[in-house]
């Protein structure tokens, strides 16, 4: 908490009414480190359900003969840690894998904060771009793979471009939503001070949208993650990515490898999330002068 | 004189007449294309010194007679000359950017208009002290009380150093404790300023206490249906209100206000 310094009484012509400040909450001191935890429990916990369900259909759903179909956990990661021959090109994949996400996602978020401030600045181009964000939205991936296949090749360029039309989405709706979002007063108050468009875009609402463009971040590198993923499943030319081992070692019925490739996309999109959930708390919670100072 | 929108700018007649004033409305109407007319036949004038209240009903057009005047609207018919070298709005609410701090609040106008750095802080820095703000520079909105941000409005108003001062019911959504204070307050800053003032209110005490007339308005459509001009010089006392006089004038007010409602 600030003391409200009193004021010189012959500097200053208003008296300090004597009026409350609003405390800036507990729980926005907290180190970073103490959010990160915070929200890291949670998760821990979801895993523990998790492996509770998976020890109970292995042993108790599934007669032994049919205990390959799902094999216990500790069977499962023993060989993650163990089998070296089995992990070397796993984690291999996972980098590609990687590479394509953050490709994909920078990608996303270039193009789509720029297709939203062009659409913030004309009311005609908003109405006639947004239709081509639905569109996109709305096709589902699967119905573009074949085509994406034929003009791109089957290599890397195809599996970013998945990714980048996944992720996009997020990254224009909550642009374009936080663009808008600054008040009529506040827009009159530009107008009032003669703002050109670039200052009205710069002071107003390009600030006024860095908290919707942060939760779009969030929503659009989780999308990212599946983007990639679908896409080195489908494109296998080159080298092979996580996704390019899911189908192989389901078309090889390798139960336990499957699993650990399932397990580690799950942690690698678990953990992008988190990234950007707690780069999201930060960045955001100090935009509007909650923490530090 | 700066004719902003006219039916008929090019009157020497009129022009000539009004040289000492900062703000002009002559026979002014307003009708919105929704077909609501909020405003007829309205004229007023106001020059530095002069701190006008306007009074009147919920929607009979207070807002838009000050958006009018600033320019953010345009008039139907009639004249409206504006002769100020620089314009304040203050809002009903405090409309400050959440992401900056008080002071960078009060700096914008200063960057807006290409100020130098070192001189919108410096500027900025003395509107803060005026408005009794010295130390919360570096606080951002959602840290300030109500008040607080009213008064970071206030400084904001004050550092663009303005010839005419539009307020539209910047209190109204303070608690009464704080609309007094804030109240004398503002008659003490525009002792010191002595800008043209032009102050929509619906409280009636509000009125009588800041101003030097009060402007009566009818409801819908709105029209000035009473003009009291308030005697007491500046600064004043926060217990003239307590006092006869400041009774009997807020009784014509509202006298005339019961008249046409
Ligand atoms: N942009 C607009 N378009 C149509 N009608 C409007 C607009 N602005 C205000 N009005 C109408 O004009 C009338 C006066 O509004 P306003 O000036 O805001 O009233 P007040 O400030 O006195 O409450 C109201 O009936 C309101 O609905
Ligand atoms: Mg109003």
């Amino acid at each position: 908490m600030t003391t409200p310094p009193m004021a010189p009484a012959d500097t200053a012509l208003l008296s300090e009414p004597g009026e409350a400040q609003v405390p800036a909450g507990e729980e926005d001191r907290r180190p970073w480190w103490r959010t990160a935890l915070s929200r890291t429990v949670p998760i821990v916990g979801a895993l523990a359900g998790i492996a509770v369900v998976w020890y109970a259909v292995s042993y108790l759903v599934l007669p032994p003969n049919q205990r390959f179909l799902l094999p216990p956990p500790h069977e499962v990661y023993g060989e993650m840690f163990g089998n070296a021959r089995l992990m070397g090109p796993m984690t291999a994949a996972l980098g590609r894998t990687f590479g394509v996400t953050v490709f994909g996602l920078v990608i996303a978020v270039v193009v789509g904060i720029a297709y939203a401030v062009v659409m913030s600045q004309w009311r005609y181009a908003e109405r006639v771009l947004y239709p081509y964000a639905v569109i996109l939205q709305t096709i589902p991936i699967l119905a573009l793979v074949p085509l994406i296949g034929i003009w791109l090749g089957y290599g890397f360029p195809a599996r970013v471009v998945v990714c980048v039309i996944i992720a996009v989405f997020p990254m224009i709706a909550n642009t374009l939503f936080g663009l808008q979002s600054a008040t009529a007063a506040a827009h009159d108050l530009l107008t009032l001070n003669k703002a050109t468009r670039w200052q009205r875009l710069w002071k107003l609402q390009f600030p006024a949208a860095v908290p919707s463009i942060f939760t779009g971040l969030r929503n659009a590198a989780g999308l990212a993650v599946i983007g990639a993923i679908v896409g080195d499943y489908f494109f296998q030319q080159g080298a092979v990515g996580i996704g390019g081992l899911l189908r192989v070692y389901t078309e090889r019925l390798q139960l336990d490898a499957l699993l650990i490739a399932v397990s580690l996309t799950a942690l690698f999109g678990v953990l992008v999330f988190t990234v950007f959930a707690v780069l999201d708390r930060a960045i955001v919670g100090r935009w509007y002068g909650h923490v530090g100072r | 004189m700066i004719p902003l929108t006219s039916a008929s700018t090019d009157r020497p007649d009129v022009d000539s007449a009004d040289t000492a004033s900062t703000l002009v409305l002559d026979k002014v109407t307003k009708r919105f294309p929704t077909g609501t007319v909020a405003l007829t036949d309205v004229s007023l004038s106001l020059g530095p010194g002069d701190f006008v209240t306007v009074v009147g009903p919920s929607g009979c057009g207070k807002s838009t007679l000050l958006r009018l005047a600033s320019g953010l609207e345009k008039l139907t018919s009639g004249r409206i000359d504006v002769s100020a070298a620089s314009t304040s709005y203050v809002f009903q609410d405090a409309t400050l950017l959440e992401w900056r701090s008080a002071a960078r609040n009060v700096e914008l106008v200063g960057e807006l208009r290409g100020e130098s750095k070192a001189e919108r802080k410096r500027r900025a820095q003395e509107a803060l002290d005026l408005v009794g703000l010295s130390g919360f520079e570096s606080q951002h909105p959602r840290q300030l009380s109500g008040g607080m941000r009213m008064r970071v409005s206030l400084a904001r108003a004050l550092v663009a150093e303005p010839e005419l001062a539009l307020f539209d019911e910047p209190f109204g959504a303070l608690d009464e404790i704080t609309r007094l204070v804030m109240q004398t307050e503002l008659q003490k800053l525009f002792r010191l300023k002595r800008f043209a003032g032009l102050f929509i209110t619906h409280s009636v005490s509000e009125a009588v206490y800041l101003s030097t007339k009060v402007l009566v308005m009818s409801g819908r459509p709105g029209r000035i249906v009473g003009e009291i001009p308030v005697p007491w010089g500046y600064p004043r006392s926060p217990d003239l209100r307590h006092t006869a006089e400041f009774a009997a004038l807020t009784g014509r007010v509202s006298h005339t206000l019961g008249e046409h409602s």
